[in-house]
């Protein structure tokens, strides 16, 4: 009973904000619309047993994503922020209803078929369920230590290339940003 | 009535409708905002639906592999904002009067 209150709470939370992320129209609030979600999504999370990936959500996403964008905002100016937005283009509004509306049908769909495939009592599903939760039942755990194991055994490379994917991301947005000699000399010259 | 609502338990199936919803509301959002920070906000959202689906299978078949992909997508959304929003400053101070639909002139 009271996980599903966790649960109707926390999800009321995130659809309210992505809606408020799409609707507002002044960006710095969508931006804490976004943190609204955010926080929801780390409460499920808890809820899900992933306790590290809760805290790691919050400090991340709340803490440091949210913030570049908020600083972002603040450095272009909150009124050149939202004169960045144009009108929708008619199409863009039908290829998102198109969009939209595929979406909810496929959704509805998935809901019936995965209904049956695990939480249903249908003769072959359920073997599947079963084949599927018994390869990694026995050694389920999600402490840190746990997932560090599977972060450091089994997917070391792409643990390596995410440093690599770090990096270059820093590096290419020092370059972007910075203003170099040429362009200052230019904005000199326009003033 | 309360004893439909005590037999209600929550499934699977519930984490992975939520998440589906974030993802096509992300999805609808991406496709009707011009602004191009509201549109990384979005991509956010869809990325978030995602990695809510994640937890719930990892959850539901007891496989740790789930958490630690959740951390990759993580680090993949942390550098695609810093990208992006660096593309959008240099655009913007390349030619202040941009739009976005401006950004097209980064195809070169």
């Amino acid at each position: 009973m009271a996980e599903v209150i966790v649960f109707a709470v926390a999800a009321a939370a995130c659809l309210a904000g992505a809606l408020g992320v799409v609707l507002v129209r002044n960006p710095v609030h969508a931006a804490l619309m976004l943190v609204m979600t955010l926080f929801g999504i780390a409460v499920l999370f808890v809820a899900q047993q992933a306790h590290f990936l809760a805290a790691v959500q919050v400090i991340v996403y709340a803490g440091a994503i949210v913030v570049l964008f908020l600083f972002v905002i603040m450095l272009l100016g909150v009124d050149r922020a939202a004169q960045l937005s144009l009108g929708a283009l008619p199409q863009q509004r039908w290829v998102a209803a198109v969009f939209g509306i595929t979406g909810l049908a496929v959704l509805v769909w998935l809901v019936a078929a995965v209904d049956r495939l695990f939480d249903g009592s249908g003769g072959e599903n359920e073997v599947l369920t079963d084949a599927l939760t018994d390869t990694a039942a026995d050694t389920y755990g999600t402490s840190v230590n746990d997932i560090a194991r599977s972060l450091f055994s089994d997917y070391v490379y792409a643990f390596e290339l995410t440093s690599l994917l770090l990096i270059v991301a820093v590096i290419g947005t020092v370059i972007l940003a910075r203003r170099s000699e040429y362009s200052a000399a230019t904005d000199e010259a326009s003033r | 009535m309360s004893s439909a609502l005590s037999d209600l338990a929550v499934t699977t199936s519930w984490y992975l409708v939520l998440g589906a919803l974030l993802f096509l509301i992300g999805g609808c959002g991406l496709l009707v905002r011009r602004n191009p920070l509201v549109m990384l906000m979005c991509v956010e959202l869809m990325l978030n639906g995602v990695n809510l689906s994640f937890v719930a299978f990892a959850d539901r078949f007891g496989d740790v592999n789930g958490h630690t992909v959740v951390l990759f997508v993580l680090v993949v959304a942390a550098a695609e904002v810093v990208v992006g929003l660096g593309l959008v400053v240099a655009v913007l101070r390349a030619s202040p009067r941009a739009t976005a639909d401006d950004l097209s002139a980064l195809k070169g």
